[in-house]
């Protein structure tokens, strides 16, 4: 038996609203993955508390794409559902490939993508793709709607800028942060499933007629509290021609703007080696595809 | 704390008042003494708690019972038939020797099933994705994947399908 004081099925947003206001301790569950596991550990603010399914309300639901190119991805799409939709393979084929790494097949069938994200955990397969994708999260209240770019969403550890009462809805990226970008997502792990990344990376990159780099984006996952962008080296690339003195210079920067920590799963020196090499590769596997 | 929720297990309807606190794991074993559904790491991380809703695995320790209400659901009980006569994938489990202490069985069988329904012509790592979600802690997985791969050869050659034809392990 879970500690938990009672359960609402939530059938519309504004029910969401109205319990919350009512109780705002209610706690929101979607596929139950994350919160489940913390209320089963005992852990403050998972227990002696009402939860609100949330799973069947219609305007969280389906990825789409509008008139202008823009993706919207419904916060309740679960990581399967992201991984097979035709829209995510063709437009943003990082996204699936990541959220394909999730758990296990059980996970990926009920877990969502919204949750990976209001989780607030750095090591969330979808997260660092979401970053570079500059996607925009549509948080939508009683009091209206606002759009928050994600990297301003991540606060710290576990901890991200969604208040009691806020719902995130659905995930959009726009075409100019998707067109002409090729991209490569590394979790690198002990296993292959039922795992979480010791560090992980994805890379965007666009590059150039004249075979330079036209963009670069690089984001890691547990290679900070939050996942992190890499604004030094991104600004160095531009311009630059792949070769190893690059692909060198590029981890460099990394290891500058990441801070990374020990941890049972892998030594701070163990990350600082890789977040120096995976860049690279990621780089190097995303223009491979390409061919 | 009860809701009444109605569901289908194992090809029966039922009409069931839960608890709301109540994981779908404790209302099949505890209330309905299906205990063929196993309890283990009872954090969505082992599978040994496998069950089918809807056409696709859960770990049942991680999903409320109250989520079952609308859904159709089978459990390793609902897959002999009537007589006793064992599924397939069940009896491939026996002839290949998948099976050591068992534990983690139920699960495997119901991922095993569900996968073979989805994707009737496998790949051996595509076998191996599909149950990456059960571990198991006796037998090195490759009997059980080797049984999935029969399962898989046996249904194409009676459906006069070129079968593809597996690696088996040594």
């Amino acid at each position: 038996m879970y500690d938990i004081t009672g359960y609402h099925e939530a059938d519309s947003l504004a029910t969401i609203f109205k319990i919350i206001k009512a109780d705002p301790k209610a706690k929101v569950i979607a596929g139950g993955t994350d919160v489940l596991v913390k209320a089963r550990e005992r852990k403050q603010d998972f227990i002696a508390t009402q939860l609100i399914g949330i799973t069947r309300i219609p305007e969280m639901q389906g990825i789409t794409m509008a008139e202008d190119g823009t993706l919207s991805i419904g916060a309740l799409s679960t990581f399967k559902q992201v991984e097979k939709d035709p829209l995510v393979q063709q437009y943003i084929p990082m996204l699936g490939e990541a959220v394909a790494l999730v758990g296990g097949p059980q996970t990926r069938h009920v877990g969502t993508i919204g949750g990976n994200i209001c989780n607030g955990a750095t090591s969330a397969d979808s997260a660092p793709t979401l970053f570079t994708y500059n996607a925009i999260l549509e948080i939508h209240s009683e009091a209206g709607v606002k759009n928050v770019p994600i990297a301003d969403f991540y606060k710290g550890a576990g901890w991200v800028d969604l208040e009691p009462g806020e719902i995130l809805v659905r995930i959009k990226i726009a075409k100019a942060d998707y067109e002409g970008y090729l991209g490569h997502y590394t979790k690198f792990a002990q296993r292959k499933a039922l795992d979480i990344a010791n560090l992980s990376c994805a890379t965007l990159i666009k590059m150039a007629p004249d075979q330079t780099i036209a963009d670069l984006r690089i984001c890691f996952g547990v290679a900070a509290p939050t996942p992190i962008r890499m604004p030094q080296a991104e600004a160095f690339a531009k311009g630059q021609a792949i070769n190893d003195a690059t692909l060198k210079t590029i981890g460099k920067y990394c290891l500058a703007d990441t801070n990374t920590r020990n941890s049972w799963r892998a030594s701070k020196e163990y990350r600082d080696h890789l977040v120096q090499i995976i860049p690279a590769r990621n780089i190097l596997a995303a223009l491979k595809e390409d061919q | 704390m009860n809701q009444t929720i109605e569901f289908t297990l194992n090809g029966e309807t039922m009409h069931y008042s839960v608890d709301v606190r109540q994981s779908l794991l404790e209302l099949l074993r505890d209330e309905l003494a299906l205990t063929g559904t196993k309890e283990g790491c009872g954090v969505g991380e082992c599978g040994a708690c496998t069950v089918i809703v809807d056409g696709e695995t859960v770990d049942s320790c991680i999903y409320l019972a109250v989520w079952a209400d609308g859904k159709t659901l089978t459990t390793v009980e609902g897959l002999a038939a009537e007589d006793g006569s064992l599924s397939d994938v069940q009896t491939a489990y026996v002839q290949d020797g998948a099976v050591q202490c068992g534990f983690c069985i139920p699960g495997m069988v119901l991922s095993s099933t569900q996968f073979l329904e989805d994707n009737p012509t496998p790949t051996r790592p595509e076998i191996k994705r599909a149950l990456s979600g059960n571990m198991c802690r006796c037998t090195g997985y490759q009997k059980i994947v080797d049984a999935v791969a029969d399962v898989a050869e046996k249904r194409q050659e009676n459906a006069d399908i070129a079968p593809v034809k597996f690696t088996r392990h040594a």
